[in-house]
């Protein structure tokens, strides 16, 4: 089949603008990804194509895009899901939206993952570990009460999806707030008191308006926005 | 055009932020001002991508001993491990995971609420020959979770890290190390680490293959810099083919699949595995399943008359087999959702296929590399048979040969690998940093390097680096793969030949400083064409079939010859292969059956 894709251009060092690359490309295998196709393009048409890529399966969480509107993993995409039974179909793709562009499809993201840091992502628990020299045990069901938000890969898909976000880059954004869940969840975690300062401040889970654009855009399949209500809800209540 | 190059001073430099590199990073920096280096964001890193589970003789669910995983990997790796590194790796193990635990890992559990472990391929009970429940997981992202949590507390930590900086060359001057010369992707500037240590953690070189579970930023690194500044290579001829990735497109399915009870299926309908490891059938070691099925493809008995068999993990197909083997336990759809989601996920989007209600298309993919840089069990690089030790040169993780695998790595190792000795070797340079002095940088020590840069930059040939890499790809896939003879890899060892001398006229379309990836990814390709070179080289002269290096030529192991390392020494543009004994401890070299 034939793919018409249209790429988000940008090169500081060449032109101070963006621009539109136009490129046709044929006998595309619907079961090709947008990655597929951006790498066609790069490897035989134009090496100045520059896009951040590395597992090509969804899980590194590097190539997260705006395709046809909407934030996706390139490799994730695949061009079928974008033609619907079409023989051909227009492909445009571009940087997420809210982060810097550096060059054509690599934003900064830096403040991306300012915002993380600011979470206190890691585990906290300062009591003695068991002293028979073993794990500390959880019951599979505390184990399940965070496990959705272990999925995250900090891909950024949901911030950079996030109208909140795009109004003000001083929220933390839906992809930190998974972060908080993860730990703040975790019935072995002492942090819960530190962690809900971060999130309960000015720029924490009350800029969220429950929009859901996170939960669609991410490719994980994790419920971003029911993790986020459940952080307002901890808060509220004080409790887990 | 001037290209402006920054000096940083650090005790300890390690690059890559993959699990070997992250643990390694938590442990220097206890003792030492260490820099992380990576090419990538850390949490983009391979060790992401790992599915199914960490070994470790915990014994939560019913009886297992560290030594009888030693024996499984030392069996599995067709008795070419180093015995005395496979007793620290497995021993280690035990205390590593329940201190990942610690780190807040979430484990998945057991009812009485322990971390909960399940089978996989090559791992035994020794005295019922039996599969044993060793491997310790997190659903089927249990390398997800480790990188996770090891990057979670290099941040609490306050590890430094510099993220996107690509490394390109060692400082070696004579026997001592003096740091690292990295290209900051953002700026294209180069920037002179200089450091009394320097660890690579780089991973592997899957990419050197057409099919290949491995990320496109794999393309063996820091191997090919050791190379390059006179660090032989180890075991090169020993990669392997994992047998389960999805047809075409070589993403991984975890053998977690098979010990939930998956079976492997040929076009006849045929459960083939029965034939070549009676005792323990689909759970045998990677590089039998990967031989059976390439055999039963030869043989005509791929599925449709294709490249592919069936994995098969419905409830229906490995019910039946529970029932026929006696076995209590039953699978149901509700269990594939929970135990393996992220599979499920991969076969949905990728083939439209669901795997609760159909089988898979697999073939083998190019998986991973038993050989590297050789290290002692500290991490500390060394060069040559005798082993002596380059002070201050470090290596873990995938790129490093301890040599723990042997001829073929059971699943799980890999990560047990890249905790246990990223955390030896973090230690290691711990201790070296308090008594080594930080020596002089040499003139210039980035110009050999930047050189290269220009030259690539500003080539007029006619080679592009995708065409080249096609056409190597293809090379070490139709003569490097499954099987071997020496007419297969004497016509790899001239394609490569070729490819290096068309190599020599590269040409790129970016002349660019910010993120040229068009240009490092040219680079990156000088490295696979190496490796690939010495993997050739080194598979030509072994002639004998052990583990994951199959000689059509030469079918049987010959303990009598070729129970011995291989290094390969890279001198000029020539290279010269040597060896070196095998460290034999409990366990005498016997027949490989399963």
């Amino acid at each position: 089949m034939q793919v018409k894709l249209r790429v988000r251009r940008f090169n500081p060092e060449k032109q101070p603008k963006p621009w539109w690359g136009e490129y046709t490309l044929d006998n595309v295998s619907p079961n090709d990804s947008v990655l597929d196709l951006l790498h066609r393009v790069k490897w035989t048409i134009d090496g100045t194509l520059s896009l951040r890529r590395s597992c090509a399966h969804g899980v590194c969480g590097s190539d997260a895009m705006r395709i046809n509107g909407v934030n996706a993993l390139a490799c994730k995409m695949l061009v079928a899901r974008l033609a619907d039974g079409r023989d051909s179909v227009k492909i445009q793709v571009e940087p997420i939206l809210g982060l810097r562009v550096l060059k054509d499809l690599i934003v900064d993201m830096e403040p991306f993952f300012d915002h993380y840091r600011a979470v206190l992502p890691y585990f906290m628990n300062n009591s003695p570990a068991p002293a028979n020299g073993r794990e500390r045990l959880q019951s599979p069901e505390d184990r399940a009460r965070f496990d959705d938000t272990t999925k995250c890969i900090l891909c950024a898909a949901c911030t950079t999806s996030c109208p909140s976000f795009w109004a003000n880059d001083r929220y933390v954004g839906p992809a930190a707030i998974v972060q908080a869940h993860r730990f703040i969840f975790d019935s072995r975690d002492e942090g819960f008191q530190e962690r809900l300062d971060v999130v309960g401040d000015t720029f924490g889970v009350w800029r969220c308006r429950t929009i859901f654009n996170c939960t669609n855009a991410c490719p994980r399949d994790i419920e971003v926005t029911k993790a986020i209500a459940e952080v307002k809800m901890a808060l509220t209540s004080g409790e887990v | 055009m001037s290209i402006k190059i920054h000096t940083h001073a650090f005790d300890a430099i390690i690059v890559g932020a993959g699990g070997a590199g992250l643990m390694a990073a938590l442990y220097a920096s206890r003792g030492a001002n260490v820099a992380v280096i990576s090419k990538l964001y850390p949490t983009r890193s391979h060790t992401g991508a790992a599915q199914g589970g960490i070994g470790a003789a915990l014994g939560n669910l019913e009886e297992d001993r560290w030594e009888w995983h030693a024996y499984d990997t030392v069996k599995g790796s067709d008795y070419l491990a180093d015995q005395d590194a496979v007793d620290v790796l497995c021993r280690e193990a035990v205390e590593t995971v329940v201190e990942l635990e610690h780190m807040g890992l979430p484990f998945d559990r057991t009812p009485e609420g322990k971390i909960s472990q399940r089978r996989f391929g090559g791992h035994t009970n020794n005295e019922t020959k039996k599969p044993v429940m060793r491997a310790c997981h997190a659903a089927d992202r249990t390398g997800h979770m480790i990188l996770q949590t090891l990057y979670q507390q290099c941040i609490k930590n306050k590890v430094n890290f510099f993220d996107e900086y690509h490394v390109v060359d060692l400082i070696r001057v004579d026997n001592t190390v003096r740091g690292i010369v990295a290209v900051c992707l953002a700026t294209g500037d180069f920037h002179v680490f200089h450091g009394k240590a320097v660890m690579f953690a780089t991973g592997g070189w899957g990419r050197c293959w057409e099919v290949t579970s491995n990320a496109h930023s794999l393309t063996g690194d820091g191997a090919a810099i050791c190379l390059r500044r006179g660090v032989p290579m180890e075991d090169m001829e020993f990669f392997q083919f994992h047998p389960t990735g999805i047809f075409k497109l070589g993403i991984l399915i975890t053998e977690g699949v098979r010990g939930e009870g998956g079976v492997l299926i040929n076009g006849k309908g045929e459960r083939f595995m029965e034939k070549y490891a009676p005792t323990i059938k689909d759970l045998a070691s990677r590089d039998v399943v990967s031989r059976a099925i390439y055999l039963e493809i030869q043989a005509g008995n791929g599925v449709n008359g294709q490249n592919y068999v069936h994995l098969d993990v419905t409830p229906e197909t490995v019910n039946k087999y529970l029932a026929e083997a006696g076995e209590t336990r039953r699978l149901t759809a509700e269990m594939i959702e929970q135990k393996l989601p992220d599979i499920a996920d991969f076969t949905r989007t990728y083939l439209g296929v669901d795997p609760v209600k159909e089988p898979m298309p697999i073939q083998p993919t190019a998986h991973y590399a038993m050989g590297g840089i050789p290290t002692d069990v500290d991490g500390c690089v060394i060069l040559d048979a005798a082993n002596t030790v380059l002070d201050g040169l470090y290596a873990a993780g995938e790129t490093a040969c301890v040599s723990v695998h042997g001829a073929n790595r059971l699943g799980t190792n890999s990560l047990v690998d890249l905790v246990v000795f990223g955390r030896r070797a973090g230690v290691h340079m711990a201790h070296y940093c308090r008594q080594a002095e930080l020596l002089p940088l040499p003139d210039n020590p980035a110009a050999g390097v930047m050189a290269e840069f220009e030259r690539i930059r500003n080539g007029k040939g006619d080679a592009k680096a995708a065409a080249l890499r096609t056409r190597m790809q293809k090379t070490m896939t139709d003569n490097v793969g499954v099987f071997r003879t020496a007419h297969l890899l004497q016509q790899a060892q001239d394609d490569l030949r070729e490819l290096r001398q068309e190599y020599a006229n590269i040409q790129i379309d970016d002349n660019g400083r910010q993120f040229n990836t068009d240009l490092l990814e040219a680079w990156e390709l000088g490295c696979l064409l190496e490796l690939a070179e010495v993997t050739a080289l080194s598979a030509a002269a072994r002639e004998e079939s052990r583990g994951g290096h199959a000689r059509d030529d030469f079918p049987q192991r010959d303990d009598e010859q070729w129970l011995k390392h291989t290094l390969c020494h890279k001198e000029g543009d020539q290279y010269r292969l040597d060896y070196k004994p095998v460290v034999i401890g409990r366990y005498q070299p016997q027949e490989r059956v399963y």
